[in-house]
Protein backbone atom coordinates (compact mmCIF):
# COMPACT_ATOMS: atom_id res chain seq x y z
CA UNK A 1 0.00 0.00 0.00
CA UNK A 2 1.32 3.44 -0.70
CA UNK A 3 1.45 6.01 2.08
CA UNK A 4 0.10 9.49 0.61
CA UNK A 5 2.93 11.89 0.81
CA UNK A 6 0.72 14.76 1.13
CA UNK A 7 -2.44 16.12 2.88
CA UNK A 8 -4.15 16.84 -0.50
CA UNK A 9 -3.78 13.22 -1.21
CA UNK A 10 -4.38 11.81 2.18
CA UNK A 11 -7.89 13.41 2.43
CA UNK A 12 -8.50 12.03 -1.37
CA UNK A 13 -8.15 9.17 -0.04
CA UNK A 14 -10.41 9.29 2.44
CA UNK A 15 -12.98 11.04 0.63
CA UNK A 16 -12.89 8.20 -1.86
CA UNK A 17 -13.08 5.24 1.10
CA UNK A 18 -16.79 7.14 2.06
CA UNK A 19 -17.73 7.99 -1.28
CA UNK A 20 -17.34 4.16 -2.02
CA UNK A 21 -19.08 2.80 1.26
CA UNK A 22 -21.72 4.80 0.66
CA UNK A 23 -22.02 3.50 -3.01
CA UNK A 24 -22.08 0.26 -2.23
CA UNK A 25 -24.46 0.97 0.73
CA UNK A 26 -26.99 1.81 -1.59
CA UNK A 27 -26.47 -0.49 -4.27
CA UNK A 28 -27.08 -3.25 -1.17
CA UNK A 29 -30.03 -1.19 -0.18
CA UNK A 30 -31.61 -1.42 -3.69
CA UNK A 31 -31.17 -4.67 -3.85
CA UNK A 32 -32.75 -5.22 -0.84
CA UNK A 33 -35.32 -2.95 -1.75
CA UNK A 34 -35.98 -5.15 -4.83
CA UNK A 35 -36.15 -8.26 -3.18
CA UNK A 36 -38.88 -6.76 -0.45
CA UNK A 37 -36.18 -6.73 2.49
CA UNK A 38 -37.47 -3.01 3.58
CA UNK A 39 -36.12 -3.16 7.28
CA UNK A 40 -32.42 -4.24 6.00
CA UNK A 41 -32.75 -1.92 3.08
CA UNK A 42 -33.44 1.37 5.10
CA UNK A 43 -30.84 0.49 7.30
CA UNK A 44 -28.14 -0.01 4.33
CA UNK A 45 -29.76 3.64 3.46
CA UNK A 46 -29.24 5.09 6.39
CA UNK A 47 -25.36 3.82 6.83
CA UNK A 48 -25.16 5.52 2.81
CA UNK A 49 -26.61 8.61 4.02
CA UNK A 50 -23.77 8.64 7.16
CA UNK A 51 -20.65 8.20 4.72
CA UNK A 52 -22.38 10.56 2.17
CA UNK A 53 -22.24 12.93 5.00
CA UNK A 54 -18.94 12.79 5.70
CA UNK A 55 -17.97 12.62 2.19
CA UNK A 56 -19.58 15.89 1.62
CA UNK A 57 -17.58 17.33 4.82
CA UNK A 58 -14.57 16.29 3.18
CA UNK A 59 -14.98 18.44 0.57
CA UNK A 60 -16.13 21.51 2.29
CA UNK A 61 -13.07 21.21 4.45
CA UNK A 62 -10.80 20.77 1.42
CA UNK A 63 -12.69 23.52 -0.05
CA UNK A 64 -13.08 21.16 -3.22
CA UNK A 65 -15.54 21.44 -6.41
CA UNK A 66 -14.70 17.98 -8.13
CA UNK A 67 -13.06 14.80 -5.85
CA UNK A 68 -10.11 14.11 -6.96
CA UNK A 69 -9.23 10.50 -7.90
CA UNK A 70 -6.89 8.43 -5.58
CA UNK A 71 -4.04 6.72 -7.17
CA UNK A 72 -3.55 2.73 -8.00
CA UNK A 73 -2.19 0.98 -5.04
CA UNK A 74 -4.12 3.13 -2.86
CA UNK A 75 -5.79 0.42 -0.66
CA UNK A 76 -4.40 -2.44 1.46
CA UNK A 77 -6.91 -4.95 -0.37
CA UNK A 78 -8.92 -4.69 -4.12
CA UNK A 79 -11.32 -2.53 -2.48
CA UNK A 80 -11.63 0.46 -0.20
CA UNK A 81 -11.59 -0.34 3.32
CA UNK A 82 -15.01 0.92 4.53
CA UNK A 83 -16.90 -1.02 1.83
CA UNK A 84 -18.80 -4.02 2.85
CA UNK A 85 -18.24 -7.01 0.48
CA UNK A 86 -20.62 -6.89 -1.97
CA UNK A 87 -21.26 -10.57 -2.09
CA UNK A 88 -21.31 -11.01 1.67
CA UNK A 89 -24.91 -10.08 1.83
CA UNK A 90 -28.25 -12.76 1.26
CA UNK A 91 -31.93 -11.09 0.43
CA UNK A 92 -33.11 -13.20 3.71
CA UNK A 93 -30.82 -11.33 5.54
CA UNK A 94 -31.78 -8.83 9.26
CA UNK A 95 -30.79 -6.08 10.60
CA UNK A 96 -28.46 -7.60 13.09
CA UNK A 97 -26.27 -9.07 9.66
CA UNK A 98 -26.46 -5.86 8.07
CA UNK A 99 -24.49 -3.97 11.68
CA UNK A 100 -22.12 -6.93 11.73
CA UNK A 101 -20.93 -6.23 8.23
CA UNK A 102 -21.61 -2.41 9.21
CA UNK A 103 -18.98 -2.85 12.20
CA UNK A 104 -16.40 -5.05 10.24
CA UNK A 105 -16.21 -1.87 7.78
CA UNK A 106 -15.72 1.17 10.26
CA UNK A 107 -13.06 -1.69 11.71
CA UNK A 108 -11.12 -1.83 8.71
CA UNK A 109 -11.09 1.96 8.10
CA UNK A 110 -10.08 2.76 11.68
CA UNK A 111 -7.63 -0.02 11.37
CA UNK A 112 -6.36 1.40 7.87
CA UNK A 113 -5.88 5.01 9.73
CA UNK A 114 -4.22 3.33 12.30
CA UNK A 115 -1.56 1.90 10.04
CA UNK A 116 -1.53 5.26 8.09
CA UNK A 117 -0.70 7.52 11.48
CA UNK A 118 1.62 5.08 12.58
CA UNK A 119 3.51 5.46 8.96
CA UNK A 120 2.94 8.20 7.51
CA UNK A 121 6.06 10.29 6.94
CA UNK A 122 4.55 13.93 6.44
CA UNK A 123 3.20 15.31 9.76
CA UNK A 124 -0.06 16.74 8.32
CA UNK A 125 -0.79 13.22 7.13
CA UNK A 126 -0.17 11.53 10.57
CA UNK A 127 -1.84 14.47 12.81
CA UNK A 128 -4.99 14.22 10.28
CA UNK A 129 -4.43 10.25 10.00
CA UNK A 130 -4.81 10.13 13.93
CA UNK A 131 -8.30 12.44 13.59
CA UNK A 132 -9.90 10.00 11.74
CA UNK A 133 -8.99 6.98 13.05
CA UNK A 134 -10.56 8.78 16.25
CA UNK A 135 -13.52 9.37 14.29
CA UNK A 136 -13.58 6.00 13.03
CA UNK A 137 -13.23 4.65 16.38
CA UNK A 138 -16.27 6.22 17.68
CA UNK A 139 -18.51 5.06 14.49
CA UNK A 140 -17.14 1.47 15.61
CA UNK A 141 -18.60 2.16 19.55
CA UNK A 142 -21.50 3.38 17.72
CA UNK A 143 -22.56 0.50 15.52
CA UNK A 144 -22.07 -1.94 18.71
CA UNK A 145 -24.09 0.13 20.76
CA UNK A 146 -26.79 -0.06 17.46
CA UNK A 147 -26.13 -4.33 17.51
CA UNK A 148 -27.07 -4.53 20.87
CA UNK A 149 -30.30 -3.47 20.95
CA UNK A 150 -31.53 -4.88 17.59
CA UNK A 151 -32.29 -8.68 18.04
CA UNK A 152 -30.00 -11.19 16.63
CA UNK A 153 -31.67 -13.73 14.45
CA UNK A 154 -32.10 -17.50 15.06
CA UNK A 155 -30.10 -20.14 13.28
CA UNK A 156 -32.72 -20.93 10.41
CA UNK A 157 -32.68 -16.91 9.28
CA UNK A 158 -31.99 -18.00 5.56
CA UNK A 159 -34.78 -20.93 5.52
CA UNK A 160 -36.91 -20.03 2.74
CA UNK A 161 -40.13 -22.18 2.09
CA UNK A 162 -40.02 -21.13 -1.59
CA UNK A 163 -36.72 -21.12 -2.10
CA UNK A 164 -34.73 -19.93 -5.81
CA UNK A 165 -33.27 -22.72 -6.23
CA UNK A 166 -34.23 -26.27 -6.67
CA UNK A 167 -31.18 -28.26 -7.30
CA UNK A 168 -29.65 -28.96 -4.13
CA UNK B 1 -6.79 5.11 -12.64
CA UNK B 2 -7.98 8.79 -12.23
CA UNK B 3 -5.74 11.58 -12.71
CA UNK B 4 -5.14 13.46 -9.54
CA UNK B 5 -4.95 17.04 -11.03
CA UNK B 6 -7.75 16.48 -13.66
CA UNK B 7 -11.08 17.02 -12.33
CA UNK B 8 -13.55 14.70 -14.30
CA UNK B 9 -16.82 16.52 -15.63
CA UNK B 10 -18.60 13.49 -15.94
CA UNK B 11 -18.76 10.98 -12.51
CA UNK B 12 -19.23 7.01 -12.61
CA UNK B 13 -23.09 7.59 -10.90
CA UNK B 14 -23.42 10.19 -14.41
CA UNK B 15 -23.24 7.11 -16.59
CA UNK B 16 -26.33 4.98 -14.14
CA UNK B 17 -29.58 5.50 -14.95
CA UNK B 18 -32.46 5.47 -11.96
CA UNK B 19 -33.81 2.24 -13.01
CA UNK B 20 -32.74 -0.72 -10.26
CA UNK B 21 -31.02 -3.65 -10.69
CA UNK B 22 -33.27 -6.69 -9.76
CA UNK B 23 -30.16 -9.11 -9.71
CA UNK B 24 -29.93 -11.36 -6.29
CA UNK B 25 -28.22 -9.36 -3.32
CA UNK B 26 -24.55 -10.44 -3.24
CA UNK B 27 -24.65 -10.94 -7.89
CA UNK B 28 -20.68 -9.96 -9.41
CA UNK B 29 -22.91 -8.30 -11.89
CA UNK B 30 -23.51 -4.97 -9.69
CA UNK B 31 -19.77 -4.57 -9.49
CA UNK B 32 -19.04 -5.10 -12.90
CA UNK B 33 -22.09 -2.44 -13.55
CA UNK B 34 -19.93 -0.03 -11.59
CA UNK B 35 -16.79 -1.05 -13.48
CA UNK B 36 -18.59 -0.27 -16.34
CA UNK B 37 -19.39 3.83 -15.22
CA UNK B 38 -16.33 3.93 -13.86
CA UNK B 39 -14.66 3.00 -17.03
CA UNK B 40 -16.55 5.37 -19.32
CA UNK B 41 -16.06 8.23 -16.11
CA UNK B 42 -12.17 7.72 -16.77
CA UNK B 43 -12.67 8.13 -20.29
CA UNK B 44 -14.76 10.79 -20.21
CA UNK B 45 -17.28 9.48 -22.62
CA UNK B 46 -20.52 11.58 -23.23
CA UNK B 47 -23.47 9.15 -22.64
CA UNK B 48 -24.86 9.98 -25.75
CA UNK B 49 -22.02 8.78 -27.93
CA UNK B 50 -21.99 5.56 -26.21
CA UNK B 51 -24.11 2.24 -26.98
CA UNK B 52 -24.64 -0.32 -24.77
CA UNK B 53 -26.02 -3.72 -26.39
CA UNK B 54 -26.91 -7.34 -24.93
CA UNK B 55 -28.73 -10.38 -25.07
CA UNK B 56 -30.41 -12.09 -22.67
CA UNK B 57 -29.99 -13.07 -19.21
CA UNK B 58 -29.14 -11.80 -15.94
CA UNK B 59 -26.22 -9.73 -17.07
CA UNK B 60 -27.84 -8.69 -20.33
CA UNK B 61 -29.96 -6.52 -18.17
CA UNK B 62 -26.87 -3.84 -18.07
CA UNK B 63 -28.31 -1.78 -20.61
CA UNK B 64 -31.65 -0.55 -18.75
CA UNK B 65 -29.05 0.43 -15.63
CA UNK B 66 -26.83 2.52 -17.71
CA UNK B 67 -27.35 6.36 -18.95
CA UNK B 68 -26.34 5.54 -22.28
CA UNK B 69 -28.19 4.18 -25.31
CA UNK B 70 -29.50 0.68 -24.64
CA UNK B 71 -30.65 -2.44 -26.57
CA UNK B 72 -31.37 -5.81 -25.24
CA UNK B 73 -31.83 -7.79 -27.70
CA UNK B 74 -32.17 -11.25 -28.99
CA UNK B 75 -30.86 -14.11 -27.24
CA UNK B 76 -27.15 -14.65 -28.03
CA UNK B 77 -27.46 -12.36 -30.82
CA UNK B 78 -25.89 -9.46 -29.04
CA UNK B 79 -22.52 -8.92 -31.31
CA UNK B 80 -24.52 -9.72 -34.41
CA UNK B 81 -26.79 -6.06 -33.71
CA UNK B 82 -23.52 -4.28 -32.11
CA UNK B 83 -21.75 -5.05 -35.20
CA UNK B 84 -24.53 -3.62 -37.70
CA UNK B 85 -24.70 -0.38 -35.12
CA UNK B 86 -21.41 -0.13 -35.46
CA UNK B 87 -21.06 -0.36 -38.85
CA UNK B 88 -23.76 2.21 -39.19
CA UNK B 89 -22.30 4.44 -37.08
CA UNK B 90 -18.57 4.20 -36.46
CA UNK B 91 -18.36 7.37 -34.15
CA UNK B 92 -20.61 5.29 -31.39
CA UNK B 93 -18.81 3.83 -28.17
CA UNK B 94 -20.55 -0.01 -28.54
CA UNK B 95 -20.01 -2.02 -25.29
CA UNK B 96 -21.52 -5.48 -25.77
CA UNK B 97 -22.69 -7.67 -22.49
CA UNK B 98 -23.64 -10.72 -21.67
CA UNK B 99 -23.33 -14.01 -20.01
CA UNK B 100 -21.58 -16.86 -20.74
CA UNK B 101 -24.94 -18.91 -21.71
CA UNK B 102 -25.89 -16.38 -24.30
CA UNK B 103 -22.13 -15.48 -25.30
CA UNK B 104 -20.70 -18.92 -25.78
CA UNK B 105 -24.02 -21.40 -26.01
CA UNK B 106 -26.60 -19.62 -28.53
CA UNK B 107 -24.69 -16.77 -28.72
CA UNK B 108 -21.50 -18.93 -29.80
CA UNK B 109 -20.88 -18.36 -33.38
CA UNK B 110 -21.51 -14.71 -33.89
CA UNK B 111 -18.72 -15.26 -31.21
CA UNK B 112 -16.49 -16.42 -33.35
CA UNK B 113 -17.00 -14.35 -36.33
CA UNK B 114 -16.90 -11.20 -34.26
CA UNK B 115 -13.75 -12.13 -32.98
CA UNK B 116 -12.66 -12.87 -36.70
CA UNK B 117 -14.00 -9.56 -38.21
CA UNK B 118 -12.43 -7.50 -35.68
CA UNK B 119 -15.11 -4.73 -35.39
CA UNK B 120 -14.46 -2.14 -33.36
CA UNK B 121 -16.22 -2.99 -30.14
CA UNK B 122 -15.32 -4.08 -26.36
CA UNK B 123 -16.98 -7.29 -25.54
CA UNK B 124 -17.79 -7.73 -21.86
CA UNK B 125 -18.87 -11.27 -20.46
CA UNK B 126 -19.82 -12.00 -17.01
CA UNK B 127 -18.70 -15.53 -16.29
CA UNK B 128 -20.33 -17.52 -13.45
CA UNK B 129 -20.28 -20.83 -15.25
CA UNK B 130 -24.01 -21.27 -15.07
CA UNK B 131 -26.97 -20.14 -16.68
CA UNK B 132 -29.21 -18.21 -13.53
CA UNK B 133 -32.42 -16.57 -15.23
CA UNK B 134 -33.62 -19.65 -15.78
CA UNK B 135 -32.37 -21.22 -12.27
CA UNK B 136 -28.95 -23.02 -12.59
CA UNK B 137 -28.67 -25.31 -15.73
CA UNK B 138 -24.74 -25.83 -16.14
CA UNK B 139 -23.19 -23.63 -19.19
CA UNK B 140 -20.90 -24.55 -22.02
CA UNK B 141 -18.33 -22.84 -19.18
CA UNK B 142 -19.38 -24.83 -16.29
CA UNK B 143 -17.40 -27.73 -14.66
CA UNK B 144 -18.21 -30.96 -16.29
CA UNK B 145 -18.49 -32.55 -12.90
CA UNK B 146 -20.54 -29.87 -11.54
CA UNK B 147 -23.38 -32.10 -9.94
CA UNK B 148 -26.85 -30.67 -9.42
CA UNK B 149 -30.25 -32.07 -10.34
CA UNK B 150 -30.56 -31.42 -14.03
CA UNK B 151 -27.25 -32.65 -14.23
CA UNK B 152 -26.43 -35.53 -11.98
CA UNK B 153 -22.66 -36.36 -11.09
CA UNK B 154 -21.79 -33.05 -13.64
CA UNK B 155 -22.17 -32.64 -17.64
CA UNK B 156 -19.41 -34.94 -18.15
CA UNK B 157 -18.55 -32.72 -20.96
CA UNK B 158 -15.57 -30.43 -20.90
CA UNK B 159 -15.65 -26.74 -20.33
CA UNK B 160 -15.14 -23.93 -23.28
CA UNK B 161 -12.18 -21.93 -22.61
CA UNK B 162 -13.19 -18.48 -24.13
CA UNK B 163 -10.02 -16.64 -23.94
CA UNK B 164 -8.30 -19.15 -25.94
CA UNK B 165 -10.98 -18.92 -28.57
CA UNK B 166 -11.48 -15.51 -29.13
CA UNK B 167 -7.52 -15.26 -29.38
CA UNK B 168 -7.02 -17.85 -31.88
CA UNK B 169 -10.63 -16.38 -33.63
CA UNK B 170 -8.40 -13.17 -33.92
CA UNK B 171 -9.66 -10.83 -30.99
CA UNK B 172 -7.41 -8.06 -30.66
CA UNK B 173 -7.54 -7.87 -27.37
CA UNK B 174 -7.64 -10.09 -24.69
CA UNK B 175 -8.12 -9.73 -21.07
CA UNK B 176 -9.67 -11.75 -17.48
CA UNK B 177 -10.90 -9.57 -14.78
CA UNK B 178 -12.85 -10.32 -11.45
CA UNK B 179 -15.97 -8.41 -10.20
CA UNK B 180 -14.52 -8.55 -6.51
CA UNK B 181 -12.01 -5.76 -8.06
CA UNK B 182 -14.40 -2.91 -9.49
CA UNK B 183 -11.66 -0.71 -9.85
CA UNK B 184 -9.00 -2.91 -11.39
CA UNK B 185 -11.84 -4.22 -13.72
CA UNK B 186 -12.87 -0.41 -14.80
CA UNK B 187 -8.97 0.07 -16.18
CA UNK B 188 -9.49 -3.28 -17.96
CA UNK B 189 -12.46 -1.87 -19.58
CA UNK B 190 -11.37 1.32 -20.53
CA UNK B 191 -7.83 -0.36 -21.75
CA UNK B 192 -10.47 -2.65 -24.07
CA UNK B 193 -12.37 0.83 -24.77
CA UNK B 194 -9.48 2.71 -25.72
CA UNK B 195 -7.83 -0.70 -28.51
CA UNK B 196 -8.94 -0.64 -31.56
CA UNK B 197 -10.68 -3.63 -32.79
CA UNK B 198 -12.87 -6.56 -31.17
CA UNK B 199 -11.56 -6.36 -27.55
CA UNK B 200 -12.92 -8.72 -25.01
CA UNK B 201 -13.21 -8.77 -21.49
CA UNK B 202 -14.18 -12.19 -19.78
CA UNK B 203 -15.50 -10.98 -15.89
CA UNK B 204 -15.53 -13.81 -13.62
CA UNK B 205 -18.58 -12.46 -11.69
CA UNK B 206 -19.76 -14.96 -9.24
CA UNK B 207 -23.86 -16.15 -9.13
CA UNK B 208 -24.51 -16.30 -5.48
CA UNK B 209 -27.75 -17.71 -5.51
CA UNK B 210 -26.77 -21.04 -8.00
CA UNK B 211 -22.87 -21.63 -7.55
CA UNK B 212 -22.67 -19.95 -4.02
CA UNK B 213 -18.79 -21.51 -3.70
CA UNK B 214 -18.12 -19.18 -6.56
CA UNK B 215 -17.30 -16.74 -3.34
CA UNK B 216 -14.18 -18.80 -3.17
CA UNK B 217 -12.88 -17.22 -6.50
CA UNK B 218 -11.80 -13.68 -4.03
CA UNK B 219 -9.32 -15.95 -2.71
CA UNK B 220 -8.18 -17.58 -5.78
CA UNK B 221 -8.33 -14.61 -8.21
CA UNK B 222 -4.92 -12.60 -8.97
CA UNK B 223 -3.22 -10.30 -10.92
CA UNK B 224 -1.56 -11.34 -13.75
CA UNK B 225 2.28 -11.73 -13.12
CA UNK B 226 3.24 -10.89 -17.05
CA UNK B 227 2.36 -7.82 -19.18
CA UNK B 228 0.39 -8.14 -21.77
CA UNK B 229 1.92 -9.35 -24.88
CA UNK B 230 1.18 -8.79 -28.96
CA UNK B 231 2.31 -12.19 -29.71
CA UNK B 232 -0.59 -14.35 -29.65
CA UNK B 233 1.47 -17.80 -29.55
CA UNK B 234 2.82 -16.93 -26.62
CA UNK B 235 -0.44 -15.26 -25.03
CA UNK B 236 -1.94 -18.91 -26.21
CA UNK B 237 0.29 -20.57 -24.30
CA UNK B 238 -0.53 -18.49 -21.35
CA UNK B 239 -3.79 -18.66 -21.32
CA UNK B 240 -4.19 -22.58 -22.14
CA UNK B 241 -1.57 -23.25 -19.01
CA UNK B 242 -2.97 -20.75 -16.04
CA UNK B 243 -5.30 -21.48 -13.63
CA UNK B 244 -7.57 -19.61 -14.70
CA UNK B 245 -7.67 -16.33 -12.08
CA UNK B 246 -5.04 -15.03 -13.68
CA UNK B 247 -6.04 -11.15 -13.63
CA UNK B 248 -5.38 -8.65 -16.66
CA UNK B 249 -4.72 -8.04 -19.86
CA UNK B 250 -3.28 -10.70 -21.87
CA UNK B 251 -3.01 -10.09 -25.24
CA UNK B 252 -3.22 -6.56 -26.85
CA UNK B 253 -2.65 -7.52 -30.27
CA UNK B 254 -2.21 -4.84 -33.15
CA UNK B 255 -4.85 -5.93 -36.14
CA UNK B 256 -6.33 -3.47 -37.84
CA UNK B 257 -9.60 -3.06 -36.91
CA UNK B 258 -12.49 -3.90 -39.64
CA UNK B 259 -12.16 -1.21 -42.17
CA UNK B 260 -15.37 0.13 -42.26
CA UNK B 261 -15.75 2.02 -45.43
CA UNK B 262 -12.95 -0.01 -47.26
CA UNK B 263 -11.90 3.36 -48.95
CA UNK B 264 -15.36 3.11 -50.27
CA UNK B 265 -17.41 6.56 -50.46
CA UNK B 266 -19.99 6.46 -48.16
CA UNK B 267 -23.55 5.94 -50.06
CA UNK B 268 -26.77 7.16 -48.82
CA UNK B 269 -29.29 4.52 -47.24
CA UNK B 270 -31.99 5.32 -49.87
CA UNK B 271 -29.42 4.30 -52.73
CA UNK B 272 -28.47 1.31 -51.34
CA UNK B 273 -32.43 0.09 -50.89
CA UNK B 274 -32.68 0.78 -54.07
CA UNK B 275 -30.35 -2.39 -55.17
CA UNK B 276 -32.27 -4.88 -53.17
CA UNK B 277 -35.60 -3.88 -54.37
CA UNK B 278 -37.61 -6.75 -55.61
Amino acid sequence: MKTPQSIEEFMAQALAMEREAAQRYEEIADAMEMHNNREVAQLFRTMAGYEAKHAEAIMDEMNWVDAPGVPPGAWPAVESPEMIPGDAVHYLMHPWHALELALAAEQRAEAFFAELARTASDESVRRAAIGLRDEEAEHVAMVKQWMAKVPKPSSDWANDPDPPRYNE
Amino acid sequence: MNDMTQPHALGAAQYKSGTKPIWCPGCGDFSVLSSVTKALAMLQLPPHDVAVVSGIGCSSRIPAYTSCYGFHGVHGRSLAAATGLKVARPELTVLVTGGDGDGYSIGGNHFLHACRRNVDLTYIVMDNHVYGMTKGQASPTTEPDWDNKLSPGGTGVRAFHPLVIALAAGANFVARAFSGDPNGTAEIIAQGIRHPGFSFIEILSPCVTFRPEQREWKTLAHPASVQATDDAARAARRIMTDDGFNIGVLYAGNRPAYPLMSGQVARPAAELEAEFLL
